[in-house]
């Protein structure tokens, strides 16, 4: 069995975000960039699936410019067999990527399609299901456990409410949270093997035949500032500030 | 223990600062056969670095002729300096010292400048391991250095292995460069190991902190560069404060203080918060936003507290041997000409490349002339602030001719007790609103479920001596609050918070027991300086 693992490279959640002055988007100037987190261990598990004999290869897939072969080598370091990078200059739209990765799932027939939850940049948390919609498979999201039998799997999802367990049949594409696995240190010589690993280019339009965006973004802003607060002495003071704002 | 798996390269760069940076390029470009690596311990390349930064270019023309084609992301010339003596609420405008003039430096953030020097220096075929940290050296039966040890990964606190537990390799190479910056840790082992520093007087430093603000619309001056001295030092006390003024609106601003300090009650970082709220740093930084900050020792003993620089298999450049020049306040042109020499003489020495002939190599160069000649400058400054510019204007007009060296003394040595100094704090306004705020905006991450980082040898001196005959220093000291005394059940103790550290080795140098002991964390742990 062949598992896809799509990874996300995304500023790292140690940084602390700005707004570029324009409105334009995010600075990301000189800023660490990383694996989104949730992919990471969506990958961690597609690589203890083949060590554990249930999946023969693992392919690690990213959208993004040539900066994202960064988090790719990552990903081959970490142990994944070969890499395929989707070309693309701008950020994709759920919709978008999920119509790209759709067109590599129909090329590649992978027995699971691994992927974060969400990504932690634009925390949409759609992917995976518009993915499994569009290829019209069953879908198990918020992974905590995965365990695989023959031709479904059991998934145990981390829901409001607490755990729901789903069987699947497979192929599904299962999106994974935080407390499936923790994914692996990468050992100093793997960085040397993952540079002799195949990593292949394709181009976004050779996939999705148009690389329009459903979506345009107009305008990027950070949240109010909180304003400074007063201190009261006591109840009645409480009471008076809160009747003079008229919230009493 | 198992064998640990093994490594073999011809030459190990340990630190990804400008010194190993250009020592790799250098030698990659002199012959594309040697194999050489560069073991970094932040996350990325840039991200433990922390300087103004003002540069000098020449040592840049050098190591890449075209850079200017494609300059590192932050790269402004510098238009203008200033110098000022400031008083609580005054300025007084002072004539640039020569050594601070300058015309043709350009500013930048080294942090970037690392970076892009490791995107180039990937283009030339070193192998950069960001994420690793050598936390030991790995030796030859005849008692050289034989390489570096890769730190475990996946320890937990106690010592014990984790899951994801991950043993380090063991990289070998006829010749170790260490590149580790201001007392880097191995540095300092071997220095001691095979007394590096038996002729030359104890090493001094000082602990620089920096913040970089986005300010409102038309209030910078791309290309300015301001320095003071003064307020809010007491005059027994070295340092002054840096601003430099980049593009975008944004200023990259700091402050150095001399860590001979002798008042163990005396807090760096307040002092840098309080020289922020002076009235004219207000009217710049008012309604501004604080991006990053950081802070890093620097070491400042130059000339007379240079140490041999080679040993069996080893050699020391750039900071982590000392080669910074305190009157321009700038080390990275040392740096970088440092790594690009002890390339060079590597190179010469054609197949059996080896660390002898280095020391004499680097003292018969202008690097070292360089800091001859600025010798006697820093420690004028012991003396208090008056003597000190008296001093550094006799050793300037005389160009170092002096037949006096004056002696470094060790920072540790120099704290009194009793020593009450009145200071007369504002209150502040600005953020960080304290150290951990700071600790925010480093952007520091280390697992919690590890070995602590920072050792005590004897944890009894805290809470016997030290808080009796300096009160804990550490708790003040720490840029990033990382020593608290707590009080519990079994009375006082002190709380080691290693997750805020900021790798700035300041506790390693100014504990007056030296009993604080800073190993490398987890690889890839400590900050994430952005654009610093």
């Amino acid at each position: 069995m062949k598992v896809l693992v799509f990874i996300k490279r995304v500023v790292d959640y140690n940084v602390r975000v700005k707004v570029r002055p324009d409105g334009s988007g995010v600075d990301t100037a000189g800023v660490k960039m990383s694996i989104n987190p949730f992919d990471e261990i969506a990958l961690e598990e597609a690589l203890q699936m083949r060590e554990a004999g249930k999946a023969e290869e693992v392919v690690v897939v990213s959208a993004g410019g040539n900066e994202c072969q960064q988090q790719l080598r990552t990903g081959l370091a970490m142990g994944a067999d070969r890499a395929i990078q989707i070309d693309t200059a701008g950020a994709l739209q759920p919709l978008t990527a999920a119509r790209a990765f759709l067109a590599l799932v129909q090329q590649e027939q992978p027995g699971i399609v691994l992927m974060g939850k969400q990504a932690i940049d634009d925390d949409n948390n759609q992917t995976g299901q518009m993915l499994a919609a569009l290829w019209g498979r069953p879908q198990a999201t918020n992974a905590a456990e995965v365990v695989l039998n023959g031709d479904s799997a059991r998934v145990t999802r981390e829901v409001d409410a607490g755990l729901e367990v789903l069987d699947v049949d497979l192929p599904a594409v299962i999106t994974t949270d935080l407390r499936l696995n923790t994914p692996r240190f990468v050992k100093l010589p793997d960085i040397m093997k993952a540079k002799k690993k195949p990593l292949d280019v394709v181009a976004l339009d050779d996939l999705t035949g148009s690389s329009e965006a459903d979506l345009q973004i107009d305008q990027w802003s950070p949240p109010a500032q909180r304003s400074k607060g007063i201190m009261v002495d006591d109840v009645a003071g409480l009471v008076t500030e809160l009747k003079s704002r008229g919230l009493l | 223990m198992s064998e640990r798996e093994v490594m073999e390269y011809d030459v190990i760069v340990v630190g990804g600062g400008p010194a190993g940076l250009a020592c790799a390029m250098r030698l990659k470009q002199l012959n594309a056969e040697i194999n050489v690596c560069v073991i970094e311990k932040a996350a990325e390349v840039g991200a433990h670095i922390l300087s103004g930064a003002v540069i000098e270019t020449a040592p840049l023309d050098k190591l890449l002729p075209d850079w200017r084609k494609q300059p590192p992301p932050i790269c402004v010339p510098v238009k203008k300096d200033e110098f000022f003596l400031y008083g609580k609420k005054s300025a007084r405008r002072l004539l640039t010292p020569p050594q601070l003039g300058n015309h043709g430096n350009v500013i930048v953030s080294l942090g970037a400048m690392c970076a892009w020097l490791g995107t180039h220096a990937e283009n030339l075929g070193v192998d950069i391991f960001p994420g690793y940290a050598a936390s030991d050296i790995a030796w030859n039966e005849d008692g050289s250095v034989k390489g570096v040890v890769i730190g475990d990964m996946g320890v937990d606190k106690s010592g014990e292995p984790k899951d994801t537990y991950v043993e380090g390799i063991e990289i070998h190479a006829p010749v170790t460069v260490l590149a580790e910056g201001c007392r880097g840790h191995l540095s300092k082992q071997l220095i001691r190991h095979f007394k590096l520093d038996s002729g030359s007087d104890p090493q001094t430093y000082g602990i620089g902190m920096k913040e970089l603000w986005r300010l409102p619309e038309g209030r910078v001056t791309p290309g300015l560069v301001q320095h003071s001295i003064g307020w809010p030092l007491d005059k027994q006390t070295y340092g002054g404060s840096f601003v430099y003024h980049l593009d975008d609106n944004r200023v990259a601003l700091g402050f150095v203080a001399g860590l001979d300090y002798q008042d163990p009650e005396f807090m760096p970082f307040e002092a840098f918060q309080q020289f922020k709220h002076h009235p004219r740093m207000r009217a710049l930084l008012d309604g501004g936003e604080i991006i990053s900050s950081g802070a890093r020792a620097i070491i400042e003993g130059g000339f007379q507290s240079l140490p041999t620089t080679e040993m069996p298999g080893a050699l020391l450049i750039g900071d982590a041997a000392g080669l910074l020049n305190v009157p321009k306040i700038k080390g990275t042109h040392q740096a970088l000409s440092s790594g690009m020499l002890a390339a060079e003489h590597l190179h010469q020495q054609g197949e059996s490349l080896s660390s002898k002939g280095f020391d004499q190599a680097l003292r018969a160069s202008p690097i070292v002339s360089e800091l001859k000649k600025v010798r006697n400058i820093r420690p004028g400054f012991y003396k208090g602030l008056w003597f000190g510019l008296a001093n550094a204007a006799w050793e300037t007009v005389t160009a170092g001719l002096s037949p006096w060296t004056l002696r470094n003394h060790a920072d540790h040595t120099v704290l009194k007790t009793n020593l009450s100094v009145q200071r007369e704090w504002v209150e502040r306004e600005l953020p960080p609103k304290d150290r951990l705020a700071s600790v925010y905006y480093a952007a520091t991450e280390h697992d919690e479920d590890q070995p602590v980082h920072l050792q005590i040898l004897e944890p009894d001196v805290c809470v016997t001596r030290c808080v009796e005959e300096y009160n804990n220093p550490c708790t003040r000291f720490c840029p990033a609050n990382v020593y608290e005394m707590v009080e519990d059940q079994q009375g006082m103790r002190l709380q080691i918070n290693a997750a805020n550290c900021v790798h700035c080795k300041t506790c390693d140098i100014k504990d007056p027991y030296q009993i604080i002991n800073w190993v490398t964390p987890e690889g890839g742990a400590g900050p994430n300086y952005q654009n610093l």
